[in-house]
């Protein structure tokens, strides 16, 4: 809606800024753009890219952010990664749950860690911490934000991901000072970032033979990404394709039914 | 007021039939997701299968589990239990089907159609009457005659294959459906 | 023109029914034959949209509330994790939802637009517009309510922001602003007492908004419906029974919006929305800008263009209140703008004004316009609105009634629609 607005404003021949607007007073550069297979009304998720994108988020960003309100289960549904559902089903078995209470209703073992059960398929994703102030004090005090519609959440979605994760290749210009424990990233606001660069070439080893550089991994997290966020989107788009066309026919037919109604009253 | 004899349709009025019809069939449609909604979600489908580990339940035992939002019973029958099943005549049961979902619905309640092995019982805990949880009989606390269950808000009565003996349940306590993975685990559901 | 009923039951059953519950006659009488100007254009199936919209965002907020939960801790989830996730179709009936809000409201703004330009809040009409003013009011209420029910950072703040409004009181009596915002949260600040109230009034307000709409449409149909020319019905030369001619109008445009409104929910549906709502509610964390929906930001723009908190919400509330005034305020004896050369420039300043508004209260309070060198803060744009927009009100609508020459009224609807064979049929 504001870059909507934003847009008109620019149509009138103004500009918008703030007080300022020099490239090197920290303001963020603005997301590169890339061309995404699910953009556009008629927009799919490349099914390879979601799989590999699963890989990456699993072997690398799992560590730190948790994707919560995604379920194992989703990863066998239609319109997503397509694992079958015993591929799913082995994903799930391959992570400790949080177990319930023991039938001694225990939550802990004997040297104080948490009791684990594996994964099944109505589980959803457990996260890396089990609360905010873990994820902090394991992150130098900077809370890693959960993933799960991060790509609604930021200005730019799928554009903005892609150019945070490989805007790391910038180096600082002259005299910008990078804050203590922080990393620099043009596209970040402030350009200080407390996440270190998560991608590095052939971090992720993928079973289909794709050559994992930093931006092909940063394409395939992005999109499985995008697909965390709207994992409705294929079926959005193509019931809409069908109600649109259903609704042009309609208003043809009504508008023709006006016409006839109305032949002699005007 | 004289009356008329109905004019055929004209092509006028197959516009308006044509639009009534492509409106009316748009509705249905569009009432569906509404009535969709209603039914379960992805997440209790995703539940709707569990898979339960045997080697907690002890020989004589029982183990509850929970199942669709209902209490699973897994009991470890002992020889003398199975025995006392096997020896019941079809004739005296209230109930003589099997009420055994892996198997058709005609199926003769005989102890063998009650479960796929005969030291394993899966059953429904739910009485067939006003569904209150009957409470399981052992030796050491046995509850009614029939060794099996005994529910304690009417007072009907199960025998050691879970059929109704006794009481007021018109039926034997259902059978899920439910197959073993390994000779430790079973899918149920 | 109310009159005689012409209802003549046809059957047994809706003779029975007639003598005890006569709602077949009603609807007859108000729907079917009920006289309607012959030259009502597009600005005037607007009524009948909104009467659609809120049936849809009845019956989705009904099915929505089948899955939501009103508590703080679980809001957000039962929104983002089960509705939008695994209640069958729940994406599409909470995308109706979100986008219908908007739909709805530019529907009314048009809607309102029309009832400017064509004076139908003048005699004898004041009450349907009064009661216009009422229900447009029930909408913003209802909307802020529902905004805040997902609770995503917008809803959080959004909601604190509006509510700290009434804190500005303490400066009329000291203490009386807080004890009523400590009153509306339920607590010290918003909070979960918060977010279960607001769920009762939004689930209670559409069926006021419902019961007022009654009211609306028994008001228009004391005197009937204006029409474009502004100039009364004459006689039955003037009109066409309401069905077919209008249902199937109504019926028309209603498709056209819906392609619109389908269009947002399959194709773009959070293009209203603000990125901020899909991160969770965080009582310690501000987002950088606070801004309400789009259909809230001419207001949100009128507050923040006064620098004093308590003026700027007296000037919010003006600008409210003065809607209700307005059948008062305009002195023209001529009700339709088509004749109103200097009014009709005016109205059309009027619609750019809130456009500019809505633009100022959308971007951050620091912005500005560039023009090459020159800065332009749009907080002054703003206040520019915001003085246009009372001036249009109680300046310009009183004095050009009095100094504005109109243009020559046709003698009557027929006329002007059949042209010289006026009284044909």
């Amino acid at each position: 809606m504001r870059i909507a607005l934003a847009l008109l404003a620019m149509a009138l021949g103004l500009s918008l800024g703030g007080a300022a607007s020099a490239a090197d007073d920290g303001a963020a550069l603005p997301v590169k753009h890339v061309q995404w297979s699910f953009e556009g009304p008629l927009g799919t998720y490349d099914r390879g890219a979601l799989q590999r994108g699963f890989k990456v988020y699993k072997e690398v960003c799992s560590a730190c952010h948790s994707l919560n309100l995604v379920a194992f289960h989703d990863l066998a549904a239609p319109g997503g990664p397509g694992f079958t559902e015993a591929q799913a089903k082995a994903i799930a078995a391959g992570y400790k749950i949080p177990a319930e209470p023991n039938d001694k209703g225990e939550l802990f073992d004997a040297n104080g860690n948490r009791l684990t059960r594996p994964g099944i398929l109505a589980d959803r994703l457990p996260p890396p911490f089990p609360n905010e102030e873990a994820a902090r004090t394991a992150n130098s005090g900077a809370l890693p934000p959960d993933l799960s519609l991060i790509e609604k959440a930021r200005v730019g979605g799928p554009d903005y991901v892609y150019s945070i994760l490989t805007g790391f290749s910038h180096k600082p210009p002259t005299g910008f000072k990078v804050q203590d424990g922080k990393y620099y990233n043009p596209y970040f606001a402030g350009r200080n970032i407390s996440m270190p660069p998560p991608l590095m070439a052939g971090s992720v080893s993928y079973t289909d033979g794709t050559k994992s550089s930093v931006a092909q991994e940063a394409r395939d997290v992005v999109t499985f990404l995008a697909w965390a966020s709207e994992p409705k989107l294929e079926e959005r788009h193509r019931i809409g394709f069908e109600v649109m066309a259903f609704l042009v026919l309609l208003a043809g037919l009504l508008f023709l039914t006006y016409r006839k109604v109305w032949k002699d009253k005007h | 007021m004289a009356t008329a004899t109905k004019p055929e349709p004209t092509r006028r009025d197959f516009l308006y039939i044509a639009t009534g019809a492509v409106g009316a069939v748009g509705t249905a449609f569009a009432a569906w997701p509404f009535l969709d909604q209603m039914n379960p979600t992805s997440a209790v489908l995703a539940l709707a299968s569990i898979e339960v580990d045997l080697s907690s339940v002890q020989l004589g035992q029982q183990v509850v589990f929970k199942w669709r939002g209902h209490p699973l019973f897994v009991r470890r029958r002992t020889f003398k239990e199975i025995a006392d099943a096997r020896a019941v005549g079809l004739s005296d049961l209230p109930d003589q089907l099997a009420r055994n979902a892996n198997l058709p619905d005609t199926a003769p309640a005989t102890d063998a159609n009650r479960g796929s092995k005969a030291e394993w019982l899966v059953l429904v805990g739910v009485c067939t009457h006003l569904g209150c949880t009957p409470t399981v009989s052992t030796p050491g606390s046995p509850q009614g005659e029939y060794g099996g269950w005994l529910c304690h808000c009417h007072g009907s009565e199960y025998d050691t294959a879970g059929r109704i003996r006794k009481g007021p349940a018109p039926q034997n306590l259902a059978v899920p459906p439910y197959s073993f993975m390994s000779d430790t685990k079973i899918k149920v559901g | 023109m109310a009159g005689h009923s012409t209802y003549v039951p046809a059957t047994g059953f809706t003779r029975w029914l007639d003598k005890r519950l006569p709602i077949l006659r009603l609807t007859h009488d108000t729907m079917t034959t009920y006289p309607t100007p012959r030259n009502l254009n597009i600005w005037y199936t607007f009524g009948g949209i909104l009467t659609f919209c809120l049936g849809v965002q009845i019956v989705t907020g009904i099915v929505l509330a089948m899955h939501y939960v009103p508590n703080a801790d679980l809001a957000f989830n039962s929104v983002e994790g089960r509705i939008m996730r695994e209640v069958n179709y729940g994406w599409l009936i909470r995308y109706v939802h979100a986008n219908g809000a908007s739909m709805f409201f530019l529907a009314v703004y048009i809607h309102m637009a029309r009832g400017l330009y064509y004076g139908s809040y003048k005699v004898p009409r004041e009450v349907i517009w009064i009661l216009g003013v009422l229900l447009y009011l029930l909408m913003m209420a209802t909307a802020f309510f529902g905004y805040v029910l997902p609770w995503g950072q917008m809803s959080f703040w959004g909601a604190t922001v509006i509510t700290s409004l009434f804190s500005a009181l303490d400066q009329v009596i000291p203490h009386l602003g807080t004890a009523i915002t400590t009153w509306l949260w339920g607590g010290f600040a918003v909070g979960d007492a918060t977010l279960n109230r607001f769920f009762s009034l939004h689930y209670l307000l559409p069926f006021v908004i419902a019961g007022v709409i009654g009211l609306h449409i028994w008001a228009l149909h004391v005197p009937g419906n204006n029409n474009p020319l502004g100039i009364d019905v004459k006689g039955p030369q003037d009109t066409v029974p309401f069905h077919p001619y209008y249902t199937v109008k109504d019926a028309f445009y209603l498709s056209l919006f819906v392609i619109l409104f389908a269009g947002f929910v399959f194709f773009a549906p959070d293009f209203f929305g603000n990125p901020d709502n899909s991160t969770q509610a965080n009582p310690l964390v501000t987002p950088t800008d606070i801004v309400p929906e789009w259909y809230l930001l001419p207001f949100y723009a009128m507050l923040r263009s006064v620098p004093q908190k308590l003026i700027g919400v007296l000037v919010l509330a003006g600008a409210l209140v003065t809607l209700f005034f307005v059948p008062w305020l305009d002195t023209s004896k001529v009700r339709s703008c088509r004749f109103r050369p200097l009014m009709k420039q005016c109205f059309w300043l009027f619609v750019l004004d809130c456009l500019m508004l809505g633009y100022a209260g959308s971007q951050s309070t620091d912005a500005a316009l560039n023009f090459g060198s020159m800065q332009l803060p749009l907080v002054w744009l703003a206040r520019v609105g915001t003085a246009y927009y009372f001036g249009y009100f109680w300046v310009l609508m009183p004095l050009i009634g009095l100094i504005e020459k109109p243009k020559t009224l046709p003698e009557s609807i027929a006329k002007s629609v059949l042209g010289a064979k006026g009284e044909r049929t």
